[in-house]
């Protein structure tokens, strides 16, 4: 079947089969394999892209379900003047090791800022109604769903936590 | 994965009728659980049905209350204002549950008809009746920690895992059902979840062809609202045990009490007797050591699940002083 949809800005048609998923049609259609397929089920957060300006797990969802969406993939987040202001701060925290969580933890923490931006409490907010602060904790428990195996969370949130001031 | 046929119905009328007409199908919203247990090949559907775009997107004010779209995201539940403001424990047990990602996925009624996390039901390598109805279950006599202390079978000792449903239980939700020949029912979440029993694979009253299309919220009954879930790690884990509670205090005295727990039942869990016990007393740690005695008393553990008997007791404890003060 057919799916057509934007993927960092440039429109693309897609014939799969249903089974395919958003993740698999990324890297193995579109040869963007940024995206990471690392548990394939939504544990691990390596495959995280933003569709329709949500942060989602491109492995749990089917292809076909995003018919018209428009996808950032992490190969996408670059603006005119380079890297992102996160992928910078990510470079200078050394926000990671390895390297295989950083594309899924870079998508996340982008979307991530935008929730905090529009208000969106956590599980650890206390007031569910006051504007939101983002501390360490609300960091970690925002980023909860990006496992990184090599441990470099304190780069990581001090990455967040440099471009949240900002 | 195996193969199946993808269909997106535009109307929820023609999703009835599509899952009416192929016994072997599944309505996909989210994916988030589905997809999962796809790949597993713990469920196998031929004809996989989208309902993501039949505009049951909408939280609608319905008199006093709200009726929520059962593919409103579970990130947008918890965030509505009116939630946030006078169903807060909604809110709450919403966003302690899962991961940002998941919750931008998952949808109402994904989350109502979630399956359980017992290892051995998502190993199609072991026996479990809840997957293959009448091989047996491994749970018991196998490793046990999340599953259920109470509404269990000798058949099933699975978990319900949500926390939203919890929430939803102490708010005394309604469930609205679509049929394939267009009529509307609701049901409330005690009837719409069915015990194990001997037929575990069957877990709530849904028949072929229904499509859950809304869960109605009624006006809340009180206005002190907790949810608190203990849990193996701090953040994106199910539930060892939660509570939920909806309380009205009056001159000193409780005047009306709602308590739903999580983590411990093989749906989610209501003791009308616990709230009774509650209702017109004046709050004190004898109260609520009684409250938790009256719930457990009828627990059914084995090795892996006792503890929850004291930590259920403990967080009772915690969650009525909290909501009492």
């Amino acid at each position: 079947m057919k799916t057509q949809l934007t993927v960092n800005r440039t429109r693309h048609e897609i014939e799969a089969d249903p089974r395919v998923t958003l993740l698999d049609a990324l890297r193995d259609h579109l040869g963007l394999t940024g995206s990471k397929k690392g548990c394939d089920h939504g544990q691990c957060g390596a495959c995280t892209v933003i569709a329709d300006g949500r942060r989602i797990n491109a492995c749990l969802s089917l292809l076909a379900q995003h018919d018209g969406s428009e996808i950032v993939t992490v190969e996408g987040l670059e603006g005119a003047d380079g890297l992102s202001p996160l992928q910078r701060a990510f470079l200078d925290h050394d926000g990671m090791q390895c390297g295989y969580c950083t594309p899924g933890q870079l998508c996340s923490a982008t979307a991530m800022l935008d929730e905090v931006r529009n208000g969106r409490a956590s599980h650890v907010t206390e007031d569910l109604e006051a504007p939101v602060t983002l501390t360490r904790d609300e960091i970690m428990e925002r980023m909860s769903g990006n496992l990184c195996r090599c441990a470099c969370y304190s780069g990581i949130v001090a990455a967040i936590e440099e471009v949240a001031a900002e | 994965m195996m193969p199946f046929d993808y269909h997106r119905p535009d109307s929820a009328a023609a999703a009835c009728e599509r899952g009416h007409g192929a016994p072997n199908s599944a309505f996909i919203a989210g994916g988030t659980n589905l997809l999962d247990l796809m790949k597993l090949g713990v469920m196998t559907p031929e004809t996989v049905i989208d309902v993501s775009r039949l505009g049951l997107d909408g939280i609608e004010e319905q008199g006093e209350g709200l009726s929520i779209g059962a593919t409103v995201p579970n990130a947008d539940l918890a965030d509505d204002p009116r939630v946030r403001a006078r169903w807060p424990l909604l809110s709450r047990a919403l966003l302690s549950g899962a991961s940002g990602q998941l919750r931008n996925m998952a949808t109402t009624a994904g989350n109502l008809l979630q399956r359980t996390r017992c290892p051995y039901f998502q190993d199609t390598d072991t026996p479990c009746n809840k997957r293959e109805p009448g091989s047996g279950c491994s749970a018991l006599g196998g490793e046990m920690r999340n599953h259920a202390i109470f509404g269990t079978s000798e058949h099933c000792v699975a978990l319900h895992p949500s926390d939203m449903a919890v929430a939803m239980r102490a708010l005394d939700a309604e469930v609205e059902i679509c049929d394939p020949d267009g009529k509307t029912r609701c049901l409330d979440l005690d009837q719409f979840y069915r015990e194990p029993g001997d037929t575990p694979h069957i877990e709530t009253r849904l028949d072929p062809g229904d499509l859950v299309t809304a869960v109605r919220l009624p006006a809340p009954r009180g206005d002190r609202q907790v949810y608190r879930k203990v849990r193996d790690r701090a953040s994106y884990a199910f539930a060892l045990v939660s509570v939920a509670a909806v309380l009205r205090m009056q001159d000193g005295k409780i005047e009306s009490a709602a308590l739903a727990f999580g983590g411990v039942g093989t749906k989610p869990w209501r003791d009308l007797e616990v709230d009774l016990l509650l209702q017109g007393e004046r709050p004190s740690d004898a109260l609520f050591d009684k409250a938790g005695e009256t719930l457990t008393q009828g627990a059914e553990t084995h090795e892996g699940t006792a503890f929850k008997v004291p930590l259920v007791k403990r967080v009772l404890k915690a969650v009525l002083t909290e909501a009492t003060q």
